[in-house]
Order: structure tokens, then sequence, then C-alpha cells
């Protein structure tokens, strides 16, 4: 264990750190317990995405040939086969096109349904609430063919925001769900009080309300990104060409020579970007997030 | 909280009403069209009454993708609930370990699910992946495309992977927010580590894990890519889970009648499950006077 100095504004919850052998010495067997379940589990974690990396960086000769545990032979090519190829490359735009603009239409929506569920009372607000939640429960594969029928019926079937669109239905619901969890954390008389210093509904909830839950706000953005961008089954019924996602580009490496393993390896590490890059920026609310504010 | 009542709430609520009634109601009712009625094609319809319902509920093909999709759902359950627990009791508190764990454990959760898929695809055979490689090489014969019992434990072992960390994050968010107090109270009793799991941070961890238990079983219920790319629901049947055997009706032979029957009453199973969770779920909100 390397004695870190920048965990000192943690250290107080190990204690016997820093004090000498007796203490120290019944404390240290539970630190190290601990250290060993989460490298065990870090590790179950890491060897299937380290096998990816390992197999995007080989040549096919290499991954087929012989089985080794790192590339022997070094290359890029898988990673340059991608991000020169406009049909690979295009996958990734279309995928985060959808996502964003699907960010956008869930947030704008939720917030103030969210708003109106966590301070108000209202005629089937109940009801209204668990049918929004049962839409999160719908399996994708029962709206497939009918988004399809519906999407094409109104000539959005290969476009963005189609896809955007389908989307919503399972994260507006959750967007929904984790909001009303962070709004009902802000005591009301924030409310009141902006009202009687004349602050008008849209203007409070601008000004005043939403920097106040931002980080229920950007846990929903979080979860709508995630739920956008993991799925596939409605994304690949929706698209064809223009819009088509990333995941499903992905099934292009069965040619007629066989399976490119190292172009598919490369694809997915290339998936796993964007959402890592997320996860970097939420980092100190991943866990009050997960928690979807009810805690 | 004490909610004043307000009927003109309902503006608020009025777009995200719109929104989801047409990504919903509308694909809903033609889905409720469909397991009604019957064609020859040409699109000409003529009723069916419950016709596709009573030809469901007797097929052999519909009970056992159900009680293959339960025993799926219920082992998962079993396997990540507790081994999230565990994790989350062994994370670091706080400081650069903490964040550090957190961010390689939420990982899995980001990564598209076909990916996942092709991921312990690639993982699990035999020539090219570390898992089917080693597995051989050690003299256990392991074909997850061929073999009933390989073919479940990848399924599985790929879905405890891919979610047990949601169930972590969850209830380390739920240790967190525990006051020191408590287990200083704790210390000062003498109790053991059993009681302070039982009486401390179980009881605080009840909300989010319902949580997690909710969210799991609504998402294992609907699994989709990730076995379809991993088996292709083989060998045989054998993982063939409720949505890969309606997509496989639906979208494949085209039988709309029966499939759409079989959605109706999928979702139906789905709701009832979740809306026992979830009453169970405000009820304890409402204990802990929230």
């Amino acid at each position: 264990m390397t004695d870190t100095t920048t965990s000192a504004p943690g250290s107080a919850s190990i204690p016997g750190r820093a004090t000498e052998a007796p203490i120290a010495a019944r404390r240290k067997p539970p630190i190290k317990g601990a250290a060993v379940v989460m490298g065990l589990y870090l590790l179950f974690l890491m060897l299937p995405l380290y096998w990816l990396l390992n197999m995007s960086l080989k040549t096919n000769a290499e991954i087929l040939g012989s089985f080794t545990l790192w590339p022997r032979d070094l290359t890029f090519a898988n990673y340059a086969t991608i991000l020169t190829d406009p049909s690979w490359y295009s996958g990734y735009i279309n995928s985060l096109i959808y996502v964003c603009m699907n960010v956008a239409i869930t947030l704008t929506v939720a917030l103030p349904a969210a708003y109106a569920f966590s301070r108000y009372h209202f005629m089937g607000d109940k009801h209204l609430f668990f049918w929004l939640l049962t839409n999160r429960m719908a399996p994708p594969a029962v709206f497939a063919l009918p988004f399809f029928q519906l999407y094409s019926s109104v000539q959005l079937f290969d476009t963005h925001i189609a896809v955007a669109l389908a989307h919503c239905l399972f994260n507006v619901p959750l967007a929904v769900w984790i909001l009303e969890g962070f709004m009902r954390g802000v005591p009301k008389e924030i409310d009141e009080t902006a009202y009687i210093d004349g602050y008008s509904f849209p203007k409070f909830f601008v000004k005043i309300f939403m920097p106040l839950i931002a980080s229920g706000i950007g846990v929903a953005a979080f979860f709508a990104f995630m739920f956008s961008w993991v799925e596939l089954l409605l994304s690949r019924t929706l698209t064809a060409v223009e819009a088509k996602p990333i995941a499903a580009t992905m099934t292009r490496t069965v040619g007629a020579s066989g399976v490119d393993w190292g172009v598919l390896a490369a694809a997915g590490v290339l998936t796993i970007v964007p959402g890592a890059l997320v996860i970097w920026f939420v980092r100190n609310y991943i866990a009050k997030g997960f928690a979807l504010g009810r805690v | 909280m004490n909610k004043t009542v307000n009927q003109k709430a309902w503006f608020l609520v009025l777009p995200v009403l719109a929104l989801v009634s047409f990504s919903a109601v509308i694909p809903l009712m033609t889905v409720v069209n469909y397991s009604v009625q019957d064609s020859f094609g040409n699109n000409q319809f003529f009723w069916a009454g419950l016709e596709w319902f009573k030809e469901m509920l007797e097929s052999e093909r519909m009970w056992n993708a159900l009680w293959r999709q339960l025993a799926f759902s219920a082992i998962i359950l079993a396997i990540q609930i507790p081994l999230g627990i565990i994790v989350a009791l062994n994370m670091p508190k706080s400081g650069f370990w903490a964040s550090f764990c957190l961010v390689l454990m939420s990982l899995p959760l980001l990564i598209p699910w076909n990916v996942v898929g092709t991921i312990w695809q690639i993982f699990g055979r035999v020539d090219i992946g570390l898992l089917g490689y080693t597995l051989d090489a050690i003299g256990i014969e392991y074909n997850y495309t061929q073999n009933f019992y390989a073919a479940w434990i990848t399924v599985i072992v790929m879905d405890v992977w891919h979610w047990t960390s949601l169930v972590a994050l969850l209830a380390y968010a739920g240790l967190q927010s525990i006051p020191d107090a408590y287990y200083q109270a704790a210390k000062i009793d003498q109790a053991s580590r059993w009681a302070v799991f039982r009486y401390i941070e179980l009881p605080k961890m009840a909300g989010v894990l319902m949580i997690a238990i909710l969210l799991r079983f609504m998402d294992s219920f609907m699994i989709y890519t990730e076995p379809f790319v991993v088996t292709g629901g083989g060998p045989g049947n054998s993982t063939t889970f409720l949505s890969i055997d309606l997509v496989k009706m639906a979208l494949g032979q085209f039988d709309l009648g029966p499939a759409a029957a079989f959605s109706i009453m999928y979702f139906l199973v789905i709701l009832l499950i979740s809306w026992v969770f979830y009453t169970v779920m405000t009820n304890m909100d409402k204990r802990d006077g929230v």
C-alpha cells in the first residue's frame, strides 16, 4: 500500500494509518481484505476490456495465428481504418448526434414535469407518475415494429430525430424520476421567497431553481446519455443509412474473408471512449447520482 | 414535504404527456390492434378476437421462454445484489482511490450493449479469447455455442460483469449517507461487524437497494442485445429469452398477430412485478417520512 498524502481529507476514515505499531497492526487486516476484494473485482471488470484493447492493437495474422497476452507486433492500422473511412466514423457522429438530441429533449420536458410532481398534488398525479414509469419498463422489443411503422408513416424513418424521440420513451420517465428525487430535497420556502421577491415562474425556475439542482440535472443528463448511447435495438430498427449508429455499423466487419477481428475490436474500444469521458466529468457526482437523489 | 393541491400543475406535465403519448401510446395501440386481428396479407385485416392470446397461452414456446427469462432474472438478481453490497462495503470511502474505483466500475455501464456482447463473444472464444483459451488449456471443455451450461454461464457471467457495478454504486451511495455518529455509537456499544451491517448499514441502504432491484429486474427481463450477440439464443433455444423470441417472431417470421399478443402479455408481466416493487418502495419512502 503506497501511503499517498493526496488522500489527506479522507484519512480520518482510515484511522491507524499514521499511528504506530500495535493499533496499526490490529487495524490493518480489514483494510487489506477490502483492497483484495476490490482488486479482484476490478480485475474481473478490466480483463475483458484489456483483451479487447489488446486485440485492437494486433494484426489479424497475430490474432488468429498465435495466442499472445500483449501485442508483439504493435499496430494502429485498425484504428486508422476506422478513422479514415467515412462509412465507419460517420457511425460515431450519427450516434453522438442522436444521443445529444435525446439528452436535450429529455431534460427540456422532464424538468417542468418533475417540478410539478415534486411540489404539487393534482388530479391523477400518482397514476400519471406510475404510468410514466411503466414506459421505462416497456421492453424495446415490443416497440420495435410499431416504432418502425409510426416513424415511417410520419416520414421520419432514418433520421436522427426519430431515434432521439424513440429513446425518450425510456429516458424521459427515468429523468422525471431522478429529477423529482433531487427537487424534493430543495425546501419549498425558496420558491415562496422568490415569488414574494417578484420573480415570475420561468425566471425563478431558470435563475434560481435550476442552479440549486444542478447536480441533479447533471445526473439526469448522464443517465439519458448512458441509456441512449448503449441502446441498439431501437436505433438499429429506425435507421438504414443516413443515421446509422456505430453499433449497427460494427456488424459490417463480417466480410467474405471471415471476421475482421482487429477492426471489430478497435471499433469496440472507440465506442467505450465517449462513455469514459462522460464518467470522468461526473465522477464526483456518480455515487449520489446513481442513487437518483434519494439518499 | 407537504405538497399543495394545484390543478394548474397539469400544464407543467403536458409536454411530457404529449411526448410520451406519441412515443408510447400510439405504438402500443398498434400492438393492441394487431393482437386482435388477422391478415391474409395485402393490408386487409379482419377481427380475430382473443384467438391469438389463446394460441399464445397454449404455446409451449412462450411458456418455455418465460420460464427461462424468470430463471435468468432470478439468478442474476441473486448474484448481483449480494455481490454489489460486498463490493460497496469494501470500497475506499474517499480520496483518490475512491474516484479511481468509481470510474473503473462505471466503465462497463457505458459500453453499448452489442459491444458488451462482442467483448464476451471474443473473450470466450477458445481460439482467440483469453477466457476460452485458458479454460481450454487447463482442460475444461468450454464452448458457449454448443454446450447448454457453457452458454448459460457465459450469459450470466457477462450480465454480472456488466451490471454488478450499478448495484454496487447504488449501495455505495446509500452507505455514504450514513452519518459517522452511527458508527461511533456502534463502536461504543461494541457492536460486531455483522451487527453494524445488519442494524445500521442494511436499513440505510434499503431504499437504494429497492431501486437497484427494480432497475435490475426490469432491465434483465428485457435483455436482448447481449445474449443475442453472444449466443444468438442458442444452442437450440436454450438462451432464447422473451425479447429474443419476440423479435424472432415479429421481425423474423412476421407473425404479427401472435407477436402482438405475446408483446402485450410480456408487458403485463413486467408491469405486474414492477408494480409490486414500486408499491413496496413508495411505502418505504412514506415510512421514512420523506
